[in-house]
């Protein structure tokens, strides 16, 4: 008996330890949820699988178009459709998670208000979904790359990393969106519109180094674009970003977790009461 | 001692208590609202009043103990299922419970229609803490005790709604913690699946589980619980054994200040009047099943001989309709024209109230000088449940009928 875990209640905030060993003891809630989502999606629609890799690829066709064809936007010698390609499917792994992680809460107020678990899970069990997604369109990516006689270069295995630098940023902001939409709904308003904004103020439709000199540094700001920029080398071959850029962007991500699991313990506490 | 003492105690609350905030507007849900108030109530929140729904909630519960938790609506039970089960903070006091806490607040929490019965079992097993191997381990069992073995891989939106409710509970039941917190989860499914579950119900409860169980079915708490508390605005108002208990409750539902279920004249009463009253039900003190053969019993003091003697008894229901009148009166009984102390017993072979809960008034009247020498009201509380009695098709309801009579049927096509 003495190894019965002691629950309590009521005595101040779990600490972080407890917290991530909470974590650990639910990690089948974890998979169950996980495995949810990808069933849902793959199941429900007809064209399943294909969806996913249609959709970046369109947005890159509007954007090869506008971008590549009417603006002549400098591609860094690529050719346009792969060069947007590229950027867009670390984007859409980028927003999608962060999207989902938002309203994981608000979507499912029959699990906070009448089961306990480690409420960060939910927000956390949008992952998998989302990296199967992106695994489906990089494939996707190289099959598009291959036809045009491009193969990957050993730059190619670095594309964890970035998958674990986009994942980390948007789980940060996704954890502080998900508890602020419990208690202020316009969250599920004001985020579309700040993805769209930041989509623009990063390297996808255009490169970094089509930004003057004078903004570069100001560019670089935003802890998105050195990842990107990384995610078109590792896949094209593009100019490296710069490690100062990227360890200020691994500093960003490591930042933006703490802050938003910050965020999401403060508020944890009253979820059933407010959701 | 001092190593058992702690191994002892499965929960342990001391002054827990939550408080909801009623304040004069409703809280900001918007930024802007938000920004608004700040600007209106620079220094605060003004006046918030708080609404205590549970408050200084102390108790012990050893290991193995099945406790109840009963009171009407709004008296604070599912806030402390809600606080015990984490699914909420308390606002003040606290709470230790030794050993992994299972709580079931409703059943086939997660249950997505899409996906299929098997699918469904993993995903409410994880949510409700189970790890996947635990669920495998036991899959078969469940899906056994749900009884819809060749539709576990069908999506669950075909199912029956009571197929759902069946496999919902089956994986509820099969949750292997020391602790379980259950709520009003047997309000669901048929009658027959009821017993069922009550049956399952009962072997956690003597598998030396600790067991919180809230209900508003008295027959399933007195079943399954040996110990329970009233709840009464937010407060433990009554802490012990279930017998003791449910004679409080009742005896707080028919708002008298002292109701028991049995009557007893106070000590030095003189005249004619009634020294005891009973009700005696068929499941238990103050339960009573319908149909089953129901009994009144009285004692009766007369201490001078009273020619035109009647005595009468009126069960009542909630609303203080009679709803049932006895009388004895008449040439037959023996207590007119003559003294001492004499039983009454009043026989019903099949009694046909349904599902309800009741009351007892008595009359002692001389009908030659309209003397009343006793008028008691809001007697011996019992109530009358149709628990093992199930119907096809449609379930019983409380306000379907008042008395269920005796009927045969004749359906004939016409040719």
């Amino acid at each position: 008996m003495s190894t019965a875990p002691l629950v309590r209640i009521g005595k101040g905030a779990m600490s972080p330890l407890r917290t991530v060993r909470e974590i650990w003891r639910y990690r089948d809630l974890f998979q169950a949820l996980g495995t949810r989502d990808l069933r849902l999606r793959y199941r429900q629609t007809a064209l399943g699988v294909a969806w996913v890799v249609v959709q970046p690829l369109a947005a890159a066709g509007i954007f090869a178009f506008v971008f590549g064809t009417i603006a002549k936007v400098p591609t860094d010698g690529q050719p346009y459709l792969l060069f947007s390609f590229a950027a867009l499917t670390g984007w859409n792994f980028f927003s999608g998670v962060l999207t989902r992680a938002s309203v994981s809460l608000i979507q499912n107020p029959q699990l906070v208000t009448r089961v306990y678990f480690p409420r960060l899970i939910l927000p956390m069990a949008v992952v998998p979904a989302a990296l199967v997604d992106l695994l489906v369109t990089i494939v996707a990516f190289l099959g598009l790359a291959a036809m045009q006689g491009r193969v990957p270069t050993a730059a190619f295995f670095v594309l964890p990393l970035v998958i674990l630098l986009l994942g980390m940023l948007a789980l940060g902001a996704g954890f502080a969106a998900a508890a602020l939409a419990v208690r202020y709904r316009d969250v599920q308003y004001l985020l579309p519109v700040a993805i769209q904004l930041a989509l623009y103020a990063s390297p996808v439709a255009y490169s970094a180094s089509a930004v003057s000199g004078e903004w570069r540094g100001l560019y670089y700001a935003n802890p998105l674009a050195a990842p990107l920029e990384l995610m078109r080398w590792s896949l094209l071959g593009t100019p490296f970003p710069g490690a100062n850029h990227l360890a200020y962007s691994v500093a960003a991500a490591l930042a933006l977790c703490l802050v938003g699991t910050w965020v999401f313990r403060h508020i944890e506490r009253s979820f059933a009461d407010e959701i | 001692m001092r190593s058992d003492a702690g191994s002892a105690v499965a929960v342990h609350a001391e002054r827990l208590g939550k408080s909801y905030r009623i304040g004069r507007g409703p809280r900001a849900t918007t930024l802007a609202e938000r920004l608004v108030n700040v600007v209106r109530h620079p220094f605060g929140r003004g006046t918030d009043d708080a609404f205590w729904a549970l408050r200084d909630a102390s108790f012990e519960i050893p290991r193995g103990q099945a406790v109840g938790i009963i009171g009407r609506n709004g008296a604070g039970k599912s806030t402390m299922l809600k606080l015990l089960s984490r699914i909420t903070t308390p606002t003040s006091g606290w709470a230790e419970l030794h050993g992994r806490v299972g709580s079931l607040i409703e059943v086939g929490t997660g249950f997505h229609p899409e996906l299929t019965g098997r699918e469904n079992v993993y995903l409410n097993g994880a949510i409700l803490g189970m790890r996947r191997h635990e669920v495998a381990r036991r899959f078969d069992e469940i899906v056994a005790f749900a009884g819809i073995e060749q539709f576990i891989d069908t999506p669950v939106k075909r199912y029956s709604s009571g197929m759902y409710m069946r496999l919902a509970f089956a994986v509820a039941a099969h949750l292997d913690a020391e602790i379980l917190v259950i709520d009003e989860v047997l309000a669901v499914g048929d009658l027959e699946f009821q017993r069922k579950c009550l049956g399952k119900m009962g072997e956690v409860a003597g598998a030396g589980r600790t067991v919180l169980f809230v209900s508003h079915s008295l027959h399933a708490i007195s079943t399954l619980t040996t110990r329970t508390m009233v709840l009464e605005r937010g407060r433990i108002a009554f802490d012990g054994a279930t017998s003791d208990a449910l004679a409080y409750y009742r005896a707080l539902q028919t708002q008298g200040a002292e109701a028991p279920h049995a009557y007893r004249a106070p000590e030095g009463k003189t005249g004619v009047h009634l020294v005891r009253g009973k009700v005696v039900t068929s499941i238990s003190d103050g339960l009573h099943r319908h149909l089953d053969p129901f009994a009144l019993e009285f004692a009766l003091d007369v201490p001078v001989p009273v020619s035109q003697l009647c005595f009468s008894v009126h069960i009542m229901d909630e609303t203080d309709r009679a709803v049932n009148h006895f009388w004895i009166y008449g040439d037959g009984p023996s207590f007119r024209n003559s003294t001492g102390q004499f039983t009454v017993r009043i026989d019903v072979p099949k009694y046909r109230l349904v599902m309800g809960r009741y009351t007892v008034t008595v009359w002692v009247t001389d009908r030659a000088t309209h003397t009343i020498y006793e008028h008691l009201t809001n007697l011996c509380p019992f109530e009358i449940t149709m628990d093992g009695l199930s119907r096809p098709d449609y379930d019983w309801s409380p306000d379907m009928m008042v008395y269920a009579e005796d009927y045969t049927y004749d359906v004939r096509r016409r040719p």
